[in-house]
């Protein structure tokens, strides 16, 4: 008797849901990558494998497929890892990164270079200059345009070390 | 007695179009003229067309950067809602002219934006970049300005142009909801269309459904990309302005150097006519001197 109940009971019961991995992401395979300063176009399209980009909210690296986002860049470096794995590194000021859902991604940035343009006995000059405008500025403006260029500064020295 | 009587004068009416056979002297004065103005129209085309070139290679990365900064705004379909009332119009052109239709197009444009802008009820105001936008403008639609920017024109636009003018416009305590660029992009040497680009305002963009699928965006950071975003549209439109004013500055100029041949080229045969008319009539009157002796 009971175990005809025990039976009906386990009957109806619903079947044990599957449990698997979640999707994959949807979206096209291959990432559209456009990196450009408003004088230079560095990639205008082109298929790569991995970006790396400073943002103000930390580092981080987009591949294909990324979840879309926007983000404001702050002065460091810019890594493109090529479809056969070369990676090429840029030095941007400023600028933006958007990575829309069809797997496209724009950085624009309002400067950018490549890291043989830059010296790092220029740019620690220019680094020990900007900490003592800090240090010698008045008003808040001022010190906020000197804190920009003290971070602009260090970005460079660290990058070229 | 006889002519005592006759004392009525013929009276020549000034007023009416009295056309005397043209001297010597006038012909001359104005083939110097024209040849002066078709020398200047010359040079002016020389140094459209060196600035021209400028402009054209400077486009391509501009192009390609501001494509990039609309992307945005194109593939999530950012639009404002239909209630949102402040309209911003800013009409990119300059300061010089002598450049066929750039100025009297974008104006055209701007006027009718801001009528079928104000009958739907909406709030417009107008930015010009460009002395001329505020010269065709300022009398009929004077009170719409918001501002205007000047010394546009003289040398080529760079990113510092675009940002000043960003700001000053973020700064300038008009919150609009959304607004256009009006533009002259450049097609090619001989043409060039008037075409108009959306921007927003970030309460818009931080509002639009379609931003959702935009993972992890905080507020700060979407003002600063809306700021950047804005000075980005601005160089580009910027950009494709000069190279089509620079390229109808030079078709005019070149224009005007050929109509300016025409005319030197009817004035010497007119020119050489008359002095052989000049020549004929001496000697006739000599001749005729000589036979009355």
């Amino acid at each position: 008797m009971i175990r005809a109940r025990q039976l009906l009971r386990l009957a109806a019961l619903p079947p044990p849901r599957a449990r698997s991995y979640a999707d994959a992401a949807a979206g096209p395979a291959a990432m559209a990558f456009t990196f450009a300063s408003p004088t230079q176009v560095f990639y205008n399209g082109t298929t790569v494998k991995q970006v790396d980009v400073p943002t103000l909210t930390g580092s981080f690296g987009i591949l294909a497929s990324h979840v879309p986002t926007l983000q404001v860049l702050k002065p460091g470096v810019v890594t493109v890892y090529a479809e056969d794995g070369t990676a090429t590194k840029y030095f941007v000021s400023s600028g933006s990164v958007t990575v829309n859902a069809d797997s496209t991604v724009q950085v624009l940035a309002e400067e950018a270079v490549t890291m043989d343009m830059l010296d790092l006995a220029t740019a620690k000059s220019n680094l020990e200059k900007a900490v003592s405008e800090m240090a010698a500025a008045s008003d808040e403006a001022a010190r906020a345009e000197a804190q920009i260029k003290v971070e602009a500064n260090e970005a460079l020295v660290k990058a070229l070390e | 007695m006889f002519a005592r009587g006759s004392a009525v004068v013929l009276y020549q009416p000034q007023w009416g179009q009295v056309r005397n056979m043209a001297t010597l002297k006038d012909i001359t004065r104005r083939l110097k003229s024209i040849k002066n103005i078709q020398k200047i129209t010359k040079s002016m085309k020389m140094v459209s067309a060196a600035k021209y070139a400028r402009a054209e290679r400077e486009l391509k990365p501009a192009r390609v950067y501001g494509t990039g900064a609309l992307a945005l705004y194109e593939k999530a379909e950012i639009k404002a809602p239909e209630d949102k009332k402040k309209h911003l119009l800013i009409g990119v052109s300059s300061d010089r002219g002598l450049c066929g239709a750039i100025h009297t197009s974008i104006a055209k444009t701007l006027k009718n934006e801001i009528t079928n802008l104000s009958n739907a009820g909406k709030e417009v105001m107008v930015v010009g970049v460009g002395d001329k936008i505020r010269g065709l403008l300022q009398r009929t639609h004077g009170n719409y300005f918001l501002m205007t920017f000047k010394e546009v024109g003289r040398r080529p636009p760079s990113f510092g142009d675009a940002s000043v003018i960003a700001s000053e416009l973020l700064n300038s305590g008009y919150e609009f909801d959304e607004g256009s660029v009006i533009y002259n992009r450049f097609r090619s040497v001989i043409s060039y269309k008037t075409d108009e680009k959306p921007i927003y305002s970030f309460e818009t963009v931080a509002g639009s459904e379609s931003l959702s699928i935009y993972d992890d965006i905080d507020a700060d950071v979407l003002r600063n990309y809306q700021e950047f975003t804005l000075a980005n549209i601005l160089y580009y439109s910027l950009k494709e302005s000069t190279t089509s004013e620079q390229s109808a500055r030079m078709t005019a100029m070149d224009n005007a150097s050929k109509n300016a041949s025409e005319m030197i080229d009817k004035l010497t045969l007119t020119f050489n006519r008359t002095r052989q008319a000049v020549i004929t009539k001496e000697l006739i009157e000599i001749i005729s001197g000589a036979a009355a002796l």
